[in-house]
């Protein structure tokens, strides 16, 4: 079977590494990464725990597919309570990281307590041992990358790692690894952060064994055919990655701008994928370097970029002058069209700084988005600014703040507590373009009507990969439906919210899901586990974890009051474009959501569907 | 007047010279369908994916039947997705 059985459980307090069994029975009922995590947590934390406390659990989780021939098998996630949401947090990262931990033979390292001084956890197959991180602490994730490799001295070891936000408490700090792939959003790096654990470095050559190699070769391979022979995944996204959704989401009038002013940015070509692939002028290169995957996947969809050596930027900084991890389309979309900047190197430099000091760009650039919004209203001025003119679409401005909040200055301090914190202090809750005190990233609802019920739903804070209903009501995967109305959008979020739950605890990538669908993965599932891995259980794992994350969340102290929108998605229509004079009809969807998620009107799971689900 | 004829992604190359970052006016036949249009303009069928009048979304057969106006915008793109 293809869990490893292993669970490496480390107490910071006390300074120990003990190897436990896996729970068999929770495995099989919540497969592995996100479902198994979250049921760990779930079972030894109260959900009313501080995020930042000591008893706040966190844990690195892979899935029964993360490091095995399956494609995209290099997911894995960290989890535990969100300290920017106080709600579950899952934050799922690819790269080379996790598949690195599973053939080390563990599914999952559990982290409580916290430590009295900065501590690294050394991983070396089934030797695991905590030391002392007192110098790394105040270095960047490059940094400490870096000399944890050197110090190792094998270039096959695999780091995540904690930058200056997470040490700070930021509370949208990332856990990167790989340099530049990140377990981005929630803020799980401020809870390492909390714990005082600087990073994480492993290395494993155990390898990772499957119920039926036959069965998984037979069915990784069929996988594999789909995705190379789907236009999607076998040339669109490993061309031109994600970032070509810039233009397609501007024209259909649903790219939010400006804070959620506007629904269309007149800048959205300048910071595009085509943008990124022109050649400019200066030294004849583009933007985009090539593209780049994670551990076993055959889609490619990253981005390897460079800056232009001579942009303000990076001028007289030569460690930034490098091709390192470019922008996807959520970063392009929070640090420009949110801030309205169409300055494409200078978005890449602040996504360098993001991956550099472990931020998560959707959270900072929409919250200084948001600071924008309270500049031109007059509730914050340069006084409290550093002396910057904090207007939308100033460059400079935005890239003083990125550098202000990473490095814990001035009024990034203020920027790296979210924009609902943020714009709460300053006299203006209703600047803040979140849902459960998560910044809602780049689809605006009410271009795009189901991504409101998908942001207003997501158990953690507003989401887009929750449930990507962008696929069928904009690019028409699995088939397409209007973004325009509310009709049949609660049974396509609970759809796209149960499948991709399951898909995120098997631990493969949900882009895969361009292509393939439950009939595909499953039958991976079911070759490397033990026990009958059916389609239908495979969907049903995914809807017993979303009603346990919704469980979660209620005895945390949210309520179907929280499953809302801002205001300005409700009431200010869309000023431009196919949405034009149209709000999101939330009000219309939520409550037959509710009842096909077999819930009461206030947003509790009744006893029959706990009952149902064995919860 | 004519419309606004966007390409995008890999079919930038069928625009004409006369095109500026991915966006080119062109000139309308009477009574031409979103499909004649393309046709005209040689961007294979095979590559036409995700068709955009106005931002508004057109099927396949809709495309047939769909005739352009003065002033529309049509923005074409190969299969792509994101996240």
């Amino acid at each position: 079977m293809s869990w490893t059985g292993k669970i490496l459980r480390v107490d910071l307090g006390a300074g120990t590494c003990t190897s436990e069994p896996l729970n068999m029975q929770w495995a099989n009922d919540y497969m592995g990464q996100r479902g198994l995590a979250t049921k760990y947590l779930v079972e030894e934390t109260d959900p009313k725990v501080d995020p930042f406390s000591p008893d706040n659990k966190m844990i690195f989780a892979t899935g029964p597919l993360t490091g095995t021939i399956a494609p995209t098998s290099g997911r894995w996630s960290v989890v535990c309570k969100g300290p920017l949401t106080g709600a579950i947090a899952c934050s799922n990262s690819g790269g080379f990281f996790g598949a690195e931990l599973k053939n080390a033979g563990w599914d999952m390292v559990i982290f409580e307590g916290k430590s009295a001084s900065p501590v690294y956890l050394d991983i070396t197959n089934d030797k695991a041992e905590l030391k002392d991180a007192s110098d790394l602490w105040g270095k960047s994730v490059w940094e400490t990358e870096t000399e944890l490799r050197e110090r190792r001295g094998d270039p096959d070891v695999r780091v995540a790692s904690i930058g200056l936000a997470g040490e700070n408490g930021v509370l949208y700090a990332a856990v990167v690894n790989d340099m530049d792939r990140a377990a981005g959003r929630s803020g799980v790096g401020a809870v390492m952060g909390s714990k005082h654990l600087k990073a994480v470095v492993v290395r494993g050559t155990v390898g990772v064994k499957v119920k039926d190699p036959m069965a998984m070769m037979k069915t990784s391979n069929a996988a594999k055919e789909i995705l190379a022979e789907n236009a999607v995944t076998g040339q669109g996204l490993p061309t031109h990655g994600t970032q070509v959704l810039m233009n397609v989401i501007n024209e259909v009038g649903a790219l939010p701008t400006r804070n959620g002013h506007d629904v269309q940015f007149d800048g959205a070509h300048d910071i595009s994928a085509e943008a990124m692939a022109e050649v400019r002028e200066s030294d004849g290169q583009a933007n985009l370097v090539s593209n780049h995957a994670c551990f076993g996947c055959p889609i490619s969809c990253a981005r390897r970029s460079k800056i232009d050596p001579t942009h303000f930027t990076v001028k007289d900084k030569p460690k930034y002058q490098i091709v390192s991890g470019g922008l996807e389309y959520e970063a392009a979309w929070a640090l420009g069209a949110a801030n309205g900047v169409n300055d494409l190197d200078a978005l890449t430099y602040a996504n360098f700084v993001c991956n550099e000091q472990g931020l998560d760009p959707i959270s900072l650039g929409a919250t200084i988005g948001a600071a924008m919004d309270l500049y031109k209203v007059g509730a914050i001025s340069k006084e409290d600014t550093g002396g910057h003119a904090l207007e939308f679409g100033n460059t400079e401005a935005f890239v003083a703040m990125v550098e202000a909040t990473a490095r814990g200055e001035g009024f990034g301090k203020e920027i790296g507590q979210g924009s609902r914190r943020l714009c709460e202090k300053y006299g203006h809750p209703e600047f803040s373009m979140t849902v459960k005190s998560q910044e809602f990233p780049a689809y605006d609802p009410r271009g795009i009507q189901g991504m409101g019920l998908t942001y207003a739903t997501s158990n953690r804070g507003a989401c887009h990969l929750r449930s990507y209903t962008v696929a069928s009501e904009v690019l028409g995967i699995p088939e397409k439906t209007d973004p325009l109305v509310t009709e049949g959008k609660a049974g396509l979020v609970k759809a796209f919210q149960d499948a991709t739950a399951a898909v995120d605890s098997s631990g493969t990538c949900v882009f895969t899901t361009f292509a393939l669908s439950g009939e595909d993965i499953a039958p991976m599932v079911d070759a490397a586990c033990e026990g009958d891995w059916s389609v239908e259980r495979f969907v049903e794992v995914g809807e017993r974890i979303w009603n346990m994350e919704r469980q979660y969340n209620i005895a945390a102290g949210f309520t179907g009051a929280d499953d809302t929108l801002p205001e300005r998605m409700l009431k200010d229509a869309a000023k431009t474009g196919p949405a034009e004079g149209k709000v999101n009809g939330l009000s219309e969807m939520l409550p037959e959501y509710y009842q096909l998620r077999g819930w009461d009107d206030s947003g509790v799971p009744s006893a029959e569907t706990l009952a149902r689900l064995g919860l | 007047m004519g419309i606004t004829f966007k390409l995008y992604a890999g079919l930038s190359q069928y625009l004409p010279p006369t095109a500026h970052r991915n966006a080119a006016t062109l000139e309308l036949q009477a009574e031409e369908t979103v499909e004649q249009f393309i046709d005209r303009q040689k961007v294979p069928r095979a590559e036409v994916h995700l068709v955009l009048v106005n931002g508004r979304h057109l099927e396949g057969p809709e495309r047939e039947r769909h005739i352009l106006k003065e002033g529309d915008t049509l923005a074409i793109w190969p299969p792509v997705a994101g996240g």
